[in-house]
């Protein structure tokens, strides 16, 4: 039994917004009666200041895809297709006051159901282009590499387990696992890449002043909190260059592992937050 | 009515309170072990043999000391099929259908991680099981052939006396997983071909936690349970009494009600089946309607998902279930309607109901009455309806 949310239950029993819009503006179709879920989105616009006025979907699917879909009309009545198009699956599920991570797909399937009728909206040129480009890493659920990323991005998924939750892909036959494997390994350190380089910039900017005043807020913000859950705390004496001096203070006095905190914590939250470069030094009495 | 109208009876089965009541003293005053010198822990031991009989009678068997009680009806398969592997160590083909229950299906699948080679045979459209393909696939090694009784989902029943004839002809060690067919249905194991039976005690209104496991005299057999002399060395572990002697009792009330009981249960199944393929549009029994469980109807309804159908029906507190893909926890749909070859705009919507003898009349027409309802509502909603 699915652990589903109460506006999940409630948008399931009474969902709104059901129907089709006779020659509607828009219309967005995705998904199959072979993937076990689709949704069929149609969409009146006004065409001088680009408003949703009224959206209707038909789903066929579990009570989380038809939530998904009653949320999604829901939240784009009223916004213009510019606002309506910075929704995502993230913002569906959260409406929904959360969705269990096996259905995260249905919220999905309704941010690209809005995708597809913006670009049909749009002109249909524009989504085929873009699907040259892609490639398709699931071939039971017909998922494509940019799905996958795009859901990686979005909801910052870290395993293969969870991409199958969002995207489906690799939840059938499991043969394109290895893939989604790799997909996620670049993705991750493509970012990983991007960060350094990012704070590499960033630590070049400071000046003397910023790089005292940071180490001064990361010790309050960020290294006595966590201290102070365990009884003890720390005070910043003294900053030298590169060379914070600290003083332990509550529990942290003459615990034998004190040391460990130093350089583990301490000085791991500086380098971390501040400079690689970054000893922490401890001064007692 | 009752607080639930219970469907799922191939999931699980109410308790009969007879048993329960034969069960209670072995959970309270008679505890002791009966392996115990002691005639306070001894004096159990017949009530186990008690048990043994009563299930050896249930299904037939000549001897109540083919019958060995186990944990529950995948530790049945999996001591059926491991004892005969390793019973014979040369033989690395291993026979079984694409239908069974994952207690089998999942353990060859490990098995042939492990340097066996499997085979898995097809049923055809109504979920009939073809003999013919089986003498095609029987290799010089093969060392088992494993096949349900009847299928879990659509109730189908599988010719177990031809297989195992065949089976036999070859010298081939056969065993049927007759989880789902014990209680239901009469027969007597003792005149079919049949090498290793597994049952299991909460499908017939025994408790959960226990099974058994039918051995024909003279078959070889190793433990999967390695540990003391219980069960006379063919599973360690001392002995669930209480539901053991609670398994005797469900096997004795089987026997006692079989014959008038699954008449009304047949009588009831048909009765919500006529009804529903009479009163709503684009639906269909899913396997064959006569050779199959009396107490089991698989339907596909057209256009609709089965877990909007189920929290539909659960809403109605109508228990039923479903093998749509939503419903699985998995992505994929039921891997036997599939292996049948079920059309897709009926697969994701199809829904199992399998009834018992505690079903009444008046809980049928209720079910009756609310599914058309509940068609109505969701095909409204969906794009293909």
């Amino acid at each position: 039994m699915w652990d589903y949310s109460e506006k999940v239950k409630e948008l399931f029993k009474n969902p709104r917004n059901v129907g089709e819009i006779k020659n509607p503006d828009a219309i967005g179709d995705v998904g199959s009666i072979i993937c076990g879920d689709a949704l069929k989105l149609t969409l009146r616009i006004d065409k001088k200041t680009e408003i949703i006025k009224d959206a209707k979907f038909k789903t066929f699917g579990c009570a989380s895809a038809i939530a998904s879909s009653s949320a999604l009309t829901e939240m784009i009545k009223g916004k213009s297709i510019e606002e309506a198009s910075q929704i995502t699956n993230k913002d569906i599920a959260q409406y929904l006051g959360g969705l269990p991570g096996e259905k995260m797909h249905c919220s999905i399937m309704g941010m690209e159901a809005l995708e597809a009728a913006i670009a049909n909206y749009r002109g249909a040129g524009l989504k085929k282009k873009v699907v040259g480009k892609e490639k398709v890493i699931c071939e039971c659920f017909s998922v494509t590499d940019k799905k996958i990323i795009k859901a990686i991005s979005q909801n910052q998924l870290k395993s293969v387990e969870a991409v199958t939750n969002y995207t489906k892909a690799g939840g059938a036959c499991g043969r394109c696992k290895p893939e989604i494997e790799k997909i996620l390994r670049e993705y991750w350190e493509k970012e990983a890449t991007k960060r350094k380089a990012g704070k590499a910039k960033e630590k070049k900017k400071l000046t003397n002043l910023e790089r005292i005043s940071l180490i001064q807020k990361t010790v309050e913000r960020e290294v006595r909190p966590g201290l102070q859950t365990d009884g003890g705390d720390i005070e910043l004496v003294d900053i030298d260059r590169n060379k914070v001096y600290v003083k332990f203070l509550g529990t942290c006095l003459g615990c034998p592992s004190s040391g460990l905190t130093l350089k583990s914590f301490v000085e791991a939250k500086l380098k971390e937050l501040v400079d690689s470069d970054i000893e922490v030094y401890e001064v007692r009495g | 009515m009752k607080e639930v109208v219970y469907l799922d009876n191939n999931a699980t089965t109410k308790v009969a309170p007879e048993v329960f009541d034969a069960m209670r003293p072995f959970l309270t005053e008679q505890y002791g072990n009966p392996s115990s010198m002691h005639s306070f822990g001894g004096g159990v031991a017949k009530h186990i043999e008690q048990a043994r009989e009563r299930v050896a009678s249930l299904v037939g068997a000549e001897d109540p000391s083919e019958i060995v009680f186990t944990g529950c009806g995948t530790e049945s398969d999996n001591t059926a099929v491991l004892s005969t592997l390793k019973s014979y160590p040369d033989k690395k083909h291993i026979i079984t259908t694409k239908v069974e229950h994952p207690a089998i299906l999942n353990l060859y699948k490990h098995l042939e991680t492990k340097g066996y080679q499997a085979t898995y045979l097809d049923v055809d459209s109504q979920g009939l099981f073809n003999v013919d393909q089986l003498e095609a696939a029987i290799r010089p090694d093969t060392a088992l052939i494993s096949v349900m009784y009847a299928n879990n989902e659509t109730g189908v029943i599988f010719p177990i006396n031809e297989i195992g004839r065949i089976a036999r002809s070859r010298s081939i060690p056969f065993h049927t997983d007759a989880i789902q067919a014990v209680g239901k249905f009469c027969f007597e194991v003792g005149e079919l071909s049949v090498d290793l039976l597994s049952l299991s005690g909460h499908k017939f209104h025994g408790p959960k936690g226990v099974g058994a496991l039918y051995v024909k005299k003279g078959t070889r057999f190793f433990p999967f349970m390695i540990g003391g002399h219980q069960e006379k060395g063919r599973r360690g572990g001392t002995e669930n009494v209480a539901s053991i002697v609670g398994l005797g009792v469900a096997a004795k009330l089987a026997k006692e009600n079989r014959d008038v009981e699954t008449s009304k249960v047949e009588k009831l199944r048909d009765k919500l089946e006529d009804s529903i393929l009479k009163n709503i549009s684009g639906v269909r029994v899913n396997g064959h309607r006569q050779r199959r469980l009396p107490n089991t109807s698989n339907i596909g309804f057209e256009h609709v998902e089965g877990e909007a159908i189920l929290l539909l029906l659960d809403e109605k507190k109508i228990a039923a279930s479903s093998g749509s893909a939503c419903t699985s926890g998995s992505l994929t749909p039921s891997h036997v309607l599939k292996t049948m070859g079920v059309p897709v705009s009926f697969i994701q919507g199809s829904v199992r109901f399998s009834l018992s003898r505690y079903n009444t009349e008046e809980e049928i027409d209720y079910t009756i009455k609310s599914i058309p309802e509940i068609m109505d509502r969701l095909r409204k909603i969906s794009p293909f309806a």
